[in-house]
């Protein structure tokens, strides 16, 4: 499976976001995506699944599943946690895998691999934000999908909940998964490819942050 | 379609639980038919002539209370994000947030009516007539509002604008909904007339709602 997007661009509120990226990412590779704020990293993630309309260019999925699209194979880790507080813990996961498609089997050891289990029947109004983001990074585990894309991932999460999300992410990395993750601080993936945006350069370089 | 059910339950379950629309709307509906007697003055022919024309516009106002978070807390939480990148179809998902909402809030207000018919001095076959027509009718008025709920999502506050954009929309509702409620009381229209166009009108909108508010929340996306 590969995914190939080529001389993306993206405008939003009549102003250039980000142009001329591309990027090739096959079965086990990770992409980092990195810049400074408002540099485009959330925009050219919601791109991908296609939450924000593309301007120019192009994506595309060899292999895999051909009938889906790549926002229906996808799992994507937002800013938002996509909870709702007045249902507990186990409601909110369990909600997301039937939405997604899986069973209620994979509900008890998805809570158990972030550390939620003993919170799984608190109201998820009560979860502090790292808790929440480790909540949504249950989600990524009962269903099965092979494309992740994470937002700052880590942000929020603690030293050990972030060597278990590191520690996830290469799982998923060794199972021929992709990821393509927006983030500050290294994650630490081993021969992950590295995406530069950087908005003083100018767009029609269309070389920017080719790393294909 | 397992999706779809899920997504029923959640919406039913969160209208439900503390802070949800289901008893907002109901407790609004009652509060509004109970003043009503209190503002117009204890004249029981009044009363049971405009009743029907009351609980309409009462149902009216209450299945819109609800309707202006429909779509707003899942954008706020990023839910909604994570439903446009599913494999339902989007016109489907919105069918069964519609289904979810009139299930909630028309359901009970459907159920309230017949007791606050009798505060309006209606009598046995004013009752069944209003029940039926409010059955036939409030769907519309969900599937009508969600279009003015996809609209409003992106806006904070979107309440008002979704009041004045979803109101006139619902006026032929209205119109023939009181129609048919009143001719069961006697009247040169037969009961079925302004019925049989109100349940044109409810499948109409079930086609239109769904569809024209998918619309709406693609292009909010942007």
């Amino acid at each position: 499976m590969r995914l190939i997007a080529v001389d993306l661009a993206c405008r939003r509120g009549g102003r250039e976001v980000f142009a001329g990226i591309n990027f090739s990412l096959a079965s086990g590779e990770a992409l980092t995506v990195t810049g400074r704020n408002g540099a485009g990293k959330s925009s050219l993630l919601r791109t991908v699944v296609g939450l924000v309309r593309l301007a120019q260019g192009g994506l595309t999925i060899e292999g895999g599943a051909t009938d889906l699209t790549i926002a229906e194979q996808a799992h994507y880790l937002g800013h938002l946690d996509a909870q709702k507080p007045a249902l507990s813990v186990t409601e909110n996961l369990r909600f997301w895998a039937a939405f997604l498609g899986a069973g209620a089997a994979s509900i008890a050891p998805a809570l158990e691999a972030v550390g939620l289990d003993e919170l799984a029947d608190l109201p998820a109004a009560y979860l502090s934000a790292g808790q929440r983001r480790r909540l949504s990074i249950a989600r990524l585990i009962t269903v099965k999908r092979p494309i992740w894309l994470l937002d700052e991932p880590t942000s929020t999460l603690d030293a050990a909940a972030q060597q278990s999300l590191i520690a996830l992410m290469r799982n998923h990395l060794a199972e021929g998964g992709l990821i393509l993750s927006a983030t500050h601080s290294p994650l630490g993936l081993d021969g992950a490819k590295e995406l530069r945006l950087d908005r003083t350069t100018a767009p029609a370089a269309a070389t920017t942050g080719d790393v294909a | 379609m397992r999706a779809l059910a899920a997504l029923l339950m959640r919406d039913m379950r969160l209208a439900v639980r503390v802070g949800g629309g289901a008893l907002i709307g109901v407790l609004f509906f009652l509060v509004v038919v109970t003043l009503m007697p209190f503002a117009l003055g204890p004249d029981l022919a009044l009363l049971k002539r405009i009743g029907p024309a009351i609980l309409w516009l009462a149902a009216l106002l209450a299945s819109l209370l609800a309707l202006d978070r429909l779509f707003a807390t899942d954008h706020e939480d990023g839910s909604l994000d994570l439903i446009l990148m599913s494999r339902a179809p989007l016109e489907l998902v919105v069918l069964v947030k519609g289904m979810a909402h009139w299930l909630t809030t028309g359901v009970p207000l459907i159920l309230a009516a017949p007791l606050l018919g009798l505060f309006l001095n209606l009598d046995a076959p004013a009752e069944g007539a209003l029940v039926l027509t409010l059955v036939a009718g409030t769907p519309a008025l969900t599937f009508i509002g969600l279009i003015g709920a996809a609209i409003a999502v992106a806006l904070r506050r979107g309440g008002l604008l979704l009041a004045v954009l979803v109101l006139p929309l619902t006026v032929p509702v209205l119109i023939f909904g009181v129609a048919a409620a009143n001719a069961a009381d006697g009247g040169v229209i037969p009961f079925g007339t302004p019925f049989t166009i109100l349940c044109g009108l409810t499948l109409a909108s079930l086609v239109i709602g769904p569809v024209a508010a998918a619309a709406a929340l693609r292009q909010e996306m942007e």
